[in-house]
């Protein structure tokens, strides 16, 4: 077996994600408090106790600035824990993927069923930001609308990064490397609480590699009813991350799972 | 003979170490063909290189005319797969995870709710249809999981252990119920190290050690060619004594296993006369089976 073949792809990683979402439906009530719960904190406790003190940033309160970095760091977090947390437990704990490998459907299915079922997650997730940001009146364009699609991105994103790492991980306590060194300095360095240009020049430089930073610089201006400045080189970042991380995570699990 | 399964010379390493070591076999339609084998002698291997699960480092392996693994999704639209270990999903009832299951067949609802009345009662669990997965106990969770592997209505079924860690009365329905299988035409493929189940089940059946198959044929041939067809087990402190002074005279061929000593004969009529001298032994005389086979084979030393 060439483990670096190109992924092939069929629409057999649907009936996967459906066995995903039975799973979730029958916990859809916590799961959806849990993804209005922690953003609505952070928007109410930050926003209002920390904006209270601050200025203006570009013309914007600190709450409404704030809100375009919580929806993007909500969607990277679902996707994020879905794919190393839920995924470990369906391929490792559960052994979901050895029941659905005997069926005919192939590892680049399982892998590709992952990518989406997390990146629905973090659809749900954007979406329920979305509307706490609007009933807070903290957004008035019907741009906003189009924090819907990008969520879905930054799902793909961060869901086929982080199989990377569930792909590598021997156990669960492996997850706390990958989310204390890769996604708190994202979360604190890509433009959620703060401007990047506030950051010193190597760190803005470093930042611009990340791919939070570019889900940001697409939110913000669309929740404040104007249009993106570089939206393909946006885009084209958040997609890159995403297909390399579904080939890297594939190859990675076609070698672990040929043990 | 119309295979359905055939491998020729397939040869598999891990890390430097030859786990399936030129093993060819061909198995026929409506057989029930078993692989038999201690702990780590490369059954669970064998059976992933025949689904396709692993690619072979050298040989030719055919399912249901598919090349494999080139062509093992397709091969596998015909087969169902009982693993060894439970993986069922636990979130689900029983009905629940047929219907999800059936699905990676590319199945609609629809069909395989009108498959589920036959494969619930195949499992005696129409009764705990909705019931969670986590309550049923080890027996019901292998029937289940035997009705999943026949959602798709499979040509083949590979069964990785179908048995291990059930008691007696579990045991004995699964058994039933694979008969019921092979009297259908199905073909079936297990991996067991119980002797008593190869030798009632499985029609044909390969020897496995080491990663190579050491022995092949129907249980009763493998018996007759491989060993002489009477016992006489021996036990008791002096048994190694009288062993070593008397065994040789009278069996053909005889091996002393701790307290217990194990006569082989064409005829054991000489021995038990002489076993009359000796009322400090006890003995038993029974006709040899396939565990005696297995041992000479394999060896009697432990399999860690």
């Amino acid at each position: 077996m060439n483990f670096f073949a190109l992924p092939q792809l069929s629409l057999r990683f649907i009936p996967i994600w459906r066995r995903n979402y039975m799973v979730w439906k029958k916990m859809a009530g916590p799961s959806i408090l849990g993804h209005l719960a922690d953003p609505v904190i952070y928007m109410l406790g930050l926003g209002y106790g920390l904006g209270g003190m601050l200025p203006q940033i570009g013309g914007l309160s600190y709450i409404a600035f704030l809100s375009a970095g919580t929806v993007c760091y909500s969607t990277m977090n679902s996707a994020s824990f879905e794919a190393l947390y839920s995924g470990f437990a369906r391929m490792q704990e559960q052994r979901t993927w050895e029941a659905i490998l005997n069926a005919p459907v192939t590892l680049d299915d399982v892998v590709l069923s992952e990518i989406v079922w997390a990146a629905s997650k973090s659809l749900l997730s954007g979406i329920a930001v979305l509307l706490v940001i609007w009933m807070l009146g903290l957004s008035h364009s019907l741009l906003s609308l189009w924090i819907i699609p990008l969520s879905l991105l930054v799902g793909l994103c961060f869901a086929s990064t982080g199989l990377i790492v569930t792909a590598l991980a021997p156990g669960y306590e492996f997850f706390m490397y990958y989310f204390t060194l890769v996604i708190t300095p994202m979360t604190l360095l890509c433009g959620v609480f703060f401007p990047i240009e506030e950051l010193p020049p190597l760190l803005r430089a470093a930042s611009a590699a990340l791919p939070l930073t570019h889900a940001v610089n697409l939110a913000r201006p669309l929740l404040n009813g104007a249009i993106p400045q570089h939206i393909l080189a946006d885009i084209t970042v958040l997609l890159s991350y995403a297909l390399a991380g579904y080939y890297v995570s594939l190859v990675l699990f076609r070698k672990r799972l040929s043990q | 003979m119309n295979s359905v399964i055939r491998a020729e010379k397939i040869v598999k390493n891990y890390a430097g170490q030859r786990v399936v070591d030129n093993v060819s076999l061909e198995i026929a339609r409506g057989e029930c063909f078993g692989l038999l084998g201690p702990n780590g002698a490369g059954k669970t291997t064998t059976l992933r290189l025949l689904l396709g699960l692993i690619s072979p480092d050298s040989g030719k392996i055919e399912l249901l005319g598919e090349a494999i693994p080139e062509h093992a999704r397709k091969a596998r639209l015909s087969v169902g797969v009982v693993p060894q270990m439970d993986n069922l999903d636990p979130d689900f009832t029983v009905a629940e995870n047929l219907l999800v299951y059936g699905r990676y067949f590319g199945m609609t609802d629809a069909a395989i709710e009108a498959r589920m009345p036959e494969l619930l009662e195949f499992a005696s669990l129409t009764h705990k249809k909705d019931v969670k997965v986590p309550t049923l106990s080890g027996g019901m969770k292998r029937r289940l999981t035997l009705a999943r592997a026949l959602v798709n209505d499979p040509e083949v079924i590979f069964l990785d252990e179908p048995t291990t860690g059930l008691d007696p009365q579990a045991r004995h329905l699964i058994w039933q119920r694979l008969r019921e299988l092979t009297a259908r035409g199905k073909t079936l493929v297990l991996t067991t190290h119980f002797m008593e189940e190869a030798e009632r089940l499985c029609h044909r059946l390969a020897v496995m050690d080491n990663g190579r198959i050491i022995s092949q044929g129907a249980p009763r041939k493998l018996i007759a060619e491989n060993i002489e067809p009477e016992v006489v087990e021996v036990f008791g402190e002096q048994a190694e004594n009288w062993a070593k002074t008397h065994a040789a005279n009278h069996a053909e061929r005889f091996e002393v296993s701790g307290e217990s000593v194990f006569c082989y004969v064409m005829d054991a009529h000489d021995l038990l006369l002489e076993l009359q001298n000796h009322p400090e032994l006890r003995y038993m005389h029974r006709p040899a089976n396939l565990e005696d086979v297995f041992l000479k084979l394999t060896g009697r030393e432990m399999r860690e």
